[in-house]
C-alpha cells in the first residue's frame, strides 16, 4: 500500500479556537457580524491598537456567511488606483497572515490567471496589466501559448466558441482556506480577550441624537463605545434600524465543488466572458463560482439554471472536467454596491462605521479591510486604504468603477 | 474468477449471460442485474479501495448510494472519476479499479451526448418504493398527469431487498403490476434510473437519467448517456425513503462491515452472499430480517447482537433457527487486516461496556436504525425536528406543493406505507382541486410483529485502547469520534464548525450515513439536546452529478452559439477574417492574397476614403419602438430630444446610466409620429432593449409604448465614401440623391425589384454615406446589386478593423471601447448631445454632482506618437511626461489610458484616441506612454483628426 495518501499533508487544527462568553452589557467597539472582516477587525484592533474591550456579534456561527462560501481567490490586480492599494496591502498582509495566525491556513500563491476572449478583452486586460504594473502589483499579459504553460487543461485551441487570446497573470495570487482563515482571526482575537458572541442577532439600536449608544440584540441590551456594520449581503437589513440608506443590493452568488480529483489544475483561472474561476483546493475538488441570480434576496440559495450554465462554461474550457461530479452547490448573499467597489468608513451616526458593498472581493479583502477598518475606529478618522470608498461618494460622484475588475459581472 | 458467494437461485440477475469485467487489473464475471459491488462481492471480494487519508481498506459498506466505503474509477468504456461500485450496474468489458481517495479525470475529452427536457405534471412521486408507488398509482387513477422517478434500475424500492408479500403473493408481483397499469396511463411519465437531486421553490425538481451507462460499450451512440430533467410539479411527492444507520465502535471502517439491510439487498436482489459466517450488531428489529434471511441463505450467523437490554420479540424466531441472540450486547470493535476476521462483543449495561469475547466471523453486519431521506424535503427550505423514537430528523412542517410519504416521514413498515402513499397522494389532488379516484384499492400487507423500541445508540464507548481514533464517524473523510471531541474541546459549537473543523458529511455521499451520527455524537458531547445540535444544511445534488450532463447540449457550437448575418456565406467565400462581437462573427477585414491585415486595413480604408467602401452592419441592434408614448420615453431614456425629431429624419442619440456614465449609443430614426426605429452597438442591443423595458415596466408602467428587438428583421449595408452617392444614385434611379433632396440624417424608402428598401443618409466616418436596409431574405441579392452598382467606382467590402479606423479618425468613440462605465458624454466632448430643454431623463441628476465638475476628469482626446511609427499598444497607460525619461517608482501617477489606436492611411501614421485627465486643457503637450519598457512621447490633439470641419460629409 502506498504509504502516502492523497490526504495526508492536512494540517491538523490548534486544540483550542475560542471561549463562547456571555454578552457584557457594555464594550468600548461592538463589531457586528462574525464574518472574516469582522473577526480581522477583532484582531487588528487588539494587536494594533490595543484595544481589547470589545464584542463581536455574529447572529448565527463565526464565519458562517460569505466567508464560508467563497471560491477563497485571493489577488490584487484591480484596475484603478483606489482598489489595488487595498487589495495589494491586502495581499501583503496575506503573505505575513499565517505567521501572524498561527494558524496554517494553507495560503497557496499559486497564481491567477483571467482570461481574454475577445479583443475588447485584450485591450482591458492590457489596460488593466499597465496600471498594476506602474501601481506595483504584479501583473503580466501572457500569449495564449504561454497560458497553455501556465495552465495546461485551458482549452487554448482555436476550436472554442469564444477562443483564448491571452491572458492576464498575477504569479502573487492564490487560495487560502477560508474557515481556517476565519478561525484564525477568531483564535487570535479570543487570546486577546475580545469576545466572539454567536447566536446573537442585532434586533435594533439605541440611539442619541447622532450616537449609537447600544445594540439591542437576542441576547439583551449591549452598549457600546463605538459600532463597527461588518454584516455583509445583511448590512442593509442592518442600516435600515438606523435610517441610513445604503444602496446595496443584496443577490445570491452560488458556487460548487466537485469531488476529490488527482491534480490537474495548478492555478486560478478566470474567465468572464466564458464564465468561470475555478481553482483546485488542497484535498483536490475543483472549486468553481457560478453567477449571480439576478433577483435580489437574502435567501442562501440560488436558481438551477445557474450551475447549469456555469458546468457548460466549465466543459468549454476545461474540457477535462467533463465526467468531474458535482458534489455540492451552495450559496452565498453578495452585497453588491452601483459602482462595484465596496463602502467603508463614516455614517450620519458619529461612532457607528460601516463596511460593506465588497460584492465578489470579500474574501481577498479580508486582512486588509480588517486592518484599515481598526484603524478607522481607533482613530476615528479613515485610513488611506479606505478613505475613497466613501458612502459620500454616491451623492459627490467620485465613483471607483470596477465592474471590469469583478470575477462576476454585478 | 469465479463467483464463489453467488448463490444457486434467486435475484433479480439474468444468470443465463454472463458479462466478464475488470476489477484492479483481475478479470471477473457477473450477470446482467448486477451492480459491480454485487459482482465483486459474489467472487468474495470486499474491500474495494483504500481511505484518502489514512491510506486504510475500505469495503462496500451498504447496497446503494449511501455506501461510504466503495469508491471506485472507471477506466473503460471511459474515465470517470469516483463511483460508488455499488450504484455502477454491471456490463461486458467494464474496468474500473479502487480509488485511493482521489479520482481521476480523462485526458481525452468526453464524446458522449447528453441533454436537457422540460416536463411539466400535476404531480410528480419520487421513489418508486411501496409508499411512492401507491402514491403514484392514486394520482394516476384520478387522471392527473403524473411522473414517477427512482434511482433504481426498476422499480420495487426497498421490496426489491427483502422477502414481503403483498395480497398472498410476492410483493414484487404487486410492484410489477403496478408498473404495469402506470405504463397504461397515457398522462404517467415514469422513469427508472432516474435520480432526483435538486428540489427548488414552486415545484421544480431536478433529475438526472442515467439512459446508456447500463449498457456499457453496446451503448448507442445516438442516445444521450444522460439526460436532466427539469419538472415542474404542482405538487411533489417525496418517498425517498430511508437509510440504514451505523453505529460507531472501534474499526468499524474495516472491509466486511456492512449495513444490514443492504446484506438482504444483496442476497435477495443480486443472489450473492455477503459471508459465511456474520455476526449481526443491531439496536432495533429491523436487523433482524437480515439474521434470519442470511441463515436460511445457508450463512453462518453466530449472533446477533441486540444493543438493548430487553430485546426484541424476534429472538424467539432466531433461537428457533438456532441463532444466538445475546441481548443487552454491543460489538466493540473488530479484528482482521484486510476483512473482518472477528467481532469483538461485550455485555453493554447503563452505557457501561462490560469485558468481551472475540467471535470468529467474515461479514459484520450493523443496524443502528434508519435515517427518513429527508433530502429533497430539506433543499427546499424545509424544517427538520429531532425524533426521539427513531434518533434521526423528520420533517417537521408541511411545506406548500411539497409533502413527504412512507419511509422518508419515518413510516417504517409496509402496511404504513402503503396507506401512507395512497393518503399523501390523495391530500396533493385534493389541494391541487383534482378529485381522487373512486377506486383505490390497497393491497393487504401481512399483519407485522410488533417491534420493540429502538435503542437510539450513535457510538459504543471506546474500549480499544484508540481513544476514538479508529471509531470512524465518516469513513470517505477518515473522520473519527476523536475528531468530534477534538472539535468540541477546541470550543465549537455550532454542528457547522463540527463539520468543517473534522470534515464529517463533506466527502462523496455528503454524509448521508456519517451526518445524523455526528450531530448525535456531538450533541452527546457538549450534553445538548439532538435538537438542539440540529443538521447541517442539506444542498444539492443529492447524488453526484457528472459536469457534462449539467452542461447538456450547451457545448461546442452550441455553447453560446454563434450568430450570423445572412451575408455570412458571402464573406466567408471572400476570405473574411472574422472577430467575435458579442454573440456575432463578423468580418474584420477581407484580405486579399499576400496581405496582413495592415494592408488590407490601409487598402480598406483608401477605398471607403477615396471612392467607395461598402460594410455589413446588420448586427448593429434594433429596437422598434411603437406607442403613442414613444417619443416620451425616447425622451427620458436618451441624453437629447427626441421628441421634436421630424418623421423621415434621423438623430444621433446617447444613452447613460443612473450615474450619468454613457452606455451606448445609435441614431434613431423616426418612422412615424408614435414609431421609432433605435439603432444599438452590436454588444449592447440586449442590454438596451432590457434596460428600456425595465423602466418601461417598472418605473414608468403608465407609458404606453412597446419596445421589439428587431435586429434580425433588418440587413444594414453601409455604402461609404465620395462615390457612394453615385453607387446609390444608380441602383435606385427613383430616389433624388441629390443633397437637398436626400440631406444628410435623412431616410426615404424606396424599392429594389420591388424589394422594399430603406435608404439613410448616415455616417460613421465622415465621408458622405448611405445605408442600406433590407430584409435579410434578399439581403445577399441587394449586397450583390450594390457591388455590381459600384463595380465601376472599384467598390470594397470593409471589416470591422476599417470601421473602426475610419471612426476614430473622426474622433467617433466606440462605446465599450473608448468608454469604460466612467465616461460621460460630457467627456467624450459630446455636450452637444446632452438637452439642456428636458425637465429629466435618466443620468441628468448625476451630471450635476461634484465630482463631474472636476475639470481634471478624463476627456477623450487624440495621440499622436511624436515618432510617427509607433502604434501605441491599446490599454497602455499614459503618464506625465519625465524629462529625464525614467519612470518614477511606483505607485506611478497615471493620466489614463490608449483606447483605441491604428495606423492611418489618410494621415500617413499611427494615431489614437485616449482618455486623458484634463485631456482637452492639455491639447499640444507631450505626454508619455510606457510602452515595453521605454517611454514613448505622443502629442496631445484634439480628437478629430481628418476633416475637422465636416467638409465631406454630404459629398
Amino acid at each position: 500500500m502506498n504509504p502516502r495518501t492523497p490526504g495526508a499533508d492536512l494540517p491538523e487544527h490548534p486544540d483550542f479556537l475560542w471561549r463562547d462568553p456571555e454578552p457584557k452589557r457594555s464594550y468600548d467597539v461592538v463589531i457586528v457580524g462574525g464574518g472574516g472582516h469582522g473577526l480581522a477587525t477583532a484582531h487588528y484592533l487588539a494587536k494594533n491598537h490595543g484595544i481589547t474591550n470589545v464584542a463581536v456579534l455574529e447572529k448565527g456561527w463565526l464565519g458562517g456567511g460569505n466567508m464560508a462560501r467563497n471560491t477563497t481567490i485571493i489577488r490584487s490586480n484591480y484596475l484603478w488606483d483606489e482598489s489595488s492599494a487595498i487589495y495589494e496591502a491586502s495581499l501583503k498582509l496575506w503573505e505575513g497572515l499565517e505567521e501572524d495566525l498561527g494558524y496554517p491556513i494553507l495560503f497557496s500563491q499559486r497564481g491567477v490567471l483571467n482570461l481574454a476572449h475577445t479583443l475588447q478583452d485584450v485591450r482591458d486586460s492590457v489596460r488593466r496589466v499597465e496600471a498594476n504594473k506602474l501601481n506595483g502589483v504584479d501583473a503580466e499579459w501572457l500569449e495564449p501559448d504561454e497560458v497553455r504553460k501556465v495552465c495546461p487543461i485551458v482549452n487554448t485551441s482555436t476550436d472554442i466558441r469564444y477562443p483564448v487570446l491571452g491572458a492576464t497573470y498575477q504569479p502573487r495570487a492564490g487560495i487560502a482556506k477560508h474557515d481556517y482563515v476565519a478561525w484564525g482571526f477568531a483564535r487570535r482575537a479570543h487570546e486577546a480577550g475580545i469576545d466572539l458572541i454567536q447566536d446573537c442577532e442585532v434586533t435594533g439600536f439605541a440611539t442619541e441624537g447622532n450616537r449609537v449608544t447600544g445594540v439591542q440584540t437576542t441576547r439583551g441590551t449591549i452598549a457600546a463605545g463605538t459600532v463597527a456594520l461588518c454584516a455583509a449581503g445583511h448590512t442593509s437589513v442592518l442600516t435600515d434600524m438606523l435610517g441610513i440608506r445604503v444602496p446595496v443590493q443584496s443577490h445570491p452568488l452560488q458556487a460548487l465543488v466537485s469531488e476529490l480529483l488527482e491534480p490537474v489544475h495548478p492555478t486560478v483561472v478566470m474567465s468572464n466572458a466564458v464564465h468561470v474561476y475555478v481553482s483546485q483546493a488542497h484535498k483536490g475538488e475543483l472549486v468553481m463560482g457560478a453567477g449571480v441570480d439576478s433577483y435580489n434576496g437574502y435567501g442562501q440559495r440560488g436558481a438551477f439554471h445557474v450551475i447549469e450554465r456555469q458546468m457548460a462554461a466549465a466543459v468549454e474550457l476545461f474540457p477535462v472536467f467533463a465526467r468531474a461530479h458535482l458534489l455540492r452547490t451552495w450559496a452565498g448573499i453578495v452585497d453588491t454596491s452601483p459602482d462595484a467597489s465596496p463602502i467603508v468608513g463614516r455614517t450620519p451616526y458619529d461612532n457607528v462605521y460601516l463596511n460593506c458593498g465588497w460584492g465578489t472581493g470579500g474574501f481577498k479583502a479580508t486582512p486588509g479591510v480588517g486592518w484599515a477598518l481598526a484603524h478607522t475606529i481607533a482613530h476615528g478618522e479613515p485610513h488611506a486604504n479606505v478613505a475613497p470608498f466613501t458612502l459620500d461618494r454616491f451623492v459627490t460622484g467620485a465613483l471607483v468603477d470596477e465592474h471590469g475588475a469583478a470575477a462576476v459581472a454585478h | 474468477m469465479t463467483s464463489p458467494f453467488r448463490t444457486a437461485e434467486g435475484g433479480r440477475i439474468d444468470r443465463g449471460t454472463t458479462l466478464e469485467f475488470t476489477f484492479d487489473g483481475q478479470t471477473h464475471t457477473g450477470h446482467p442485474g448486477d451492480t459491480l459491488a454485487s459482482a465483486l462481492l459474489a467472487s468474495g471480494r470486499h474491500q474495494v479501495a483504500t481511505s484518502v487519508k489514512l491510506g486504510r481498506p475500505r469495503g462496500i459498506a451498504a447496497a446503494w448510494a449511501e455506501d461510504p466505503g466503495g469508491l471506485v474509477q472507471i477506466e473503460e468504456p471511459f474515465p470517470e472519476p469516483m463511483l460508488l461500485a455499488t450504484t455502477v450496474e454491471l456490463h461486458d468489458g467494464l474496468v474500473a479499479h479502487g480509488l485511493p481517495g482521489q479520482g481521476r479525470l480523462a485526458e481525452i475529452s468526453d464524446s458522449a451526448r447528453y441533454d436537457a427536457v422540460h416536463h411539466h405534471v400535476d404531480v410528480l412521486v419520487v421513489g418508486a418504493g411501496p409508499a411512492g408507488l401507491t402514491a403514484a398509482l392514486t394520482a394516476a387513477r384520478s387522471g392527473a398527469r403524473v411522473a414517477l422517478v427512482d434511482e433504481q434500475s426498476e422499480a420495487g424500492g426497498s421490496l426489491l431487498g427483502g422477502t414481503d408479500r403483498l395480497d398472498d403473493a410476492p410483493a414484487l408481483e404487486w410492484v410489477a403490476a403496478a408498473v404495469a397499469e402506470l405504463a397504461g396511463h397515457p398522462e404517467v411519465l415514469h422513469l427508472q434510473r432516474t435520480t432526483a437531486f435538486g428540489s427548488y421553490d414552486d415545484g421544480f425538481v431536478l433529475a438526472l437519467e442515467r439512459r446508456t451507462d447500463h449498457l456499457g460499450t453496446a451503448a448507442p451512440r445516438h442516445v444521450s448517456r444522460q439526460r436532466v430533467w427539469r419538472l415542474r410539479a404542482r405538487s411533489v411527492v417525496v418517498a425517498t425513503g430511508a437509510h440504514e444507520r451505523p453505529v460507531v465502535f472501534a474499526d468499524n471502517d474495516r472491509p466486511g462491515t456492512m449495513l444490514a439491510g443492504a446484506a438482504r439487498t444483496f442476497l435477495h436482489r443480486y443472489g450473492v452472499l455477503p459471508g459465511r459466517q456474520a455476526v449481526v450488531f443491531t439496536t432495533n428489529d429491523s436487523a433482524y430480517d437480515a439474521a434470519l434471511d442470511l441463515h436460511r441463505a445457508g450463512v453462518a450467523v453466530e449472533a446477533v447482537v441486540d444493543a438493548r437490554p430487553a430485546g426484541s420479540p424476534r429472538r424467539e424466531e432466531c433461537e428457533r433457527a438456532g441463532i444466538r441472540v445475546l441481548s443487552g450486547a454491543v460489538v466493540t470493535a473488530t479484528q482482521g487486516v484486510e476483512r473482518v476476521t472477528h467481532a469483538l462483543v461485550a455485555p453493554f449495561v447503563d452505557g457501561q461496556v462490560g469485558a468481551g469475547s472475540a467471535i470468529a466471523c467474515d461479514l459484520l453486519l450493523v443496524s443502528g436504525g434508519w435515517n427518513p431521506a429527508v433530502h429533497l424535503f430539506s433543499q427546499a427550505r424545509g424544517r427538520l425536528r429531532y425524533d426521539e423514537a427513531l434518533g434521526a430528523f423528520l420533517p417537521a412542517e408541511e411545506l406548500d406543493r411539497l409533502s413527504v410519504t412512507g419511509a422518508a416521514a419515518g413510516v417504517l413498515d409496509l402496511a404504513g406505507c402503503l396507506a401512507d402513499g395512497q393518503r399523501v397522494a390523495r391530500a396533493a389532488l385534493t389541494a391541487l382541486a383534482v378529485a381522487p379516484p373512486g377506486e383505490d384499492r390497497l393491497p393487504t400487507a401481512p399483519e407485522p410483529v410488533v417491534p420493540a423500541a429502538p435503542l437510539v445508540l450513535w457510538r459504543v464507548p471506546d474500549t480499544s485502547g484508540a481513544d476514538g481514533n479508529t471509531s470512524f464517524v465518516d469513513l470517505q473523510r477518515d473522520a473519527t469520534v476523536a475528531d468530534i471531541a477534538r472539535a468540541v474541546g477546541a470550543g465549537l459549537r455550532s454542528i457547522e464548525h463540527i463539520k468543517r473543523y473534522t470534515t464529517i458529511g463533506t466527502a462523496h455521499d455528503q454524509g448521508k450515513t456519517s451526518g445524523v451520527l455526528a450531530s448525535g455524537i456531538t450533541a452527546e458531547l457538549l450534553g445538548v439536546p439532538v435538537q438542539a445540535t440540529g443538521t447541517t444544511t442539506f444542498r444539492p445534488p443529492y447524488t453526484p452529478v457528472a459536469f457534462a450532463a449539467l452542461a447538456g447540449r450547451d457545448r461546442g457550437r452550441l455553447f453560446d452559439p454563434e450568430r450570423v448575418t445572412s451575408l455570412h456565406d458571402w464573406h466567408v467565400a471572400a476570405g473574411a477574417v472574422f472577430e467575435d462581437v458579442g454573440q456575432w462573427k463578423r468580418p474584420r477585414h477581407y484580405p486579399r492574397p499576400g496581405e496582413d491585415m495592415e494592408t488590407a486595413v490601409l487598402r480598406e480604408c483608401a477605398a471607403a476614403r477615396t471612392g467607395v467602401g461598402i460594410l455589413d452592419g446588420s448586427t448593429l441592434g434594433k429596437i422598434d419602438v411603437q406607442g403613442p408614448d414613444a417619443a416620451v420615453l425616447l425622451d427620458r431614456l436618451y441624453t437629447n430630444m427626441m421628441s421634436s425629431l421630424k418623421v423621415g429624419s434621423v438623430r444621433y442619440g446617447v444613452m447613460c446610466g443612473v450615474d450619468g456614465m454613457v452606455i451606448d449609443d445609435g441614431t434613431v430614426l423616426r418612422l412615424a409620429e408614435d414609431r421609432f426605429l433605435l439603432l444599438t452597438t452590436t454588444g449592447g442591443a440586449a442590454k438596451v432593449l432590457d434596460w428600456m423595458e425595465e423602466w418601461a415596466q417598472t418605473e414608468w408602467p403608465d407609458l404606453r409604448v412597446h419596445c421589439t428587438s428587431v435586429t434580425e428583421q433588418w440587413n444594414t449595408f453601409p455604402v461609404v465614401g465620395p462615390r457612394s452617392r453615385d453607387v446609390i444614385g444608380a441602383l435606385f434611379p427613383q430616389v433624388d440623391v441629390a443633397n437637398e433632396a436626400f440631406p444628410f440624417m435623412t431616410w426615404r424608402d424606396t424599392a429594389l425589384d420591388g424589394v422594399p428598401v430603406r435608404l439613410a443618409r448616415i455616417s460613421f466616418s465622415g465621408e458622405l454615406a448611405f445605408e442600406v436596409y433590407v430584409n435579410p431574405w434578399y439581403g445577399v441579392a441587394v449586397w450583390e446589386r450594390l457591388l455590381e452598382a459600384g463595380r465601376p467606382y472599384g467598390i470594397t467590402p470593409y471589416g470591422t478593423e476599417t470601421m473602426h479606423v475610419l471612426r476614430a479618425e473622426k474622433g467617433y468613440p466606440i462605446i465599450g471601447q473608448d468608454t469604460d462605465g466612467t465616461v460621460t458624454p460630457h467627456d467624450l466632448g459630446m455636450a452637444w448631445a446632452v438637452s439642456k430643454k428636458k425637465p429629466d431623463f435618466v443620468g441628468k441628476r448625476s451630471f450635476a454632482r461634484q465630482a463631474n465638475q472636476d475639470p481634471l476628469r478624463k476627456q477623450l482626446v487624440g495621440l499622436l506618437p511624436v515618432d510617427r511609427r509607433t502604434v501605441l499598444p491599446e490599454g497602455s497607460q499614459i503618464v506625465e511626461l519625465h524629462p529625464d525619461g525614467q519612470l518614477p517608482p511606483p505607485p506611478v501617477p497615471m493620466l489614463g489610458h490608449v483606447t483605441s489606436s491604428y495606423r492611418s492611411a489618410e494621415l500617413a501614421r499611427p494615431f489614437a484616441l485616449a482618455l486623458v485627465k484634463g485631456g482637452r486643457s492639455r491639447i499640444g503637450d507631450t505626454v508619455h506612454v510606457p510602452v515595453n519598457g521605454t517611454l514613448v512621447p505622443a502629442e496631445v490633439t484634439g480628437s478629430v483628426l481628418v476633416d475637422p470641419e465636416g467638409a465631406r460629409r454630404d459629398g
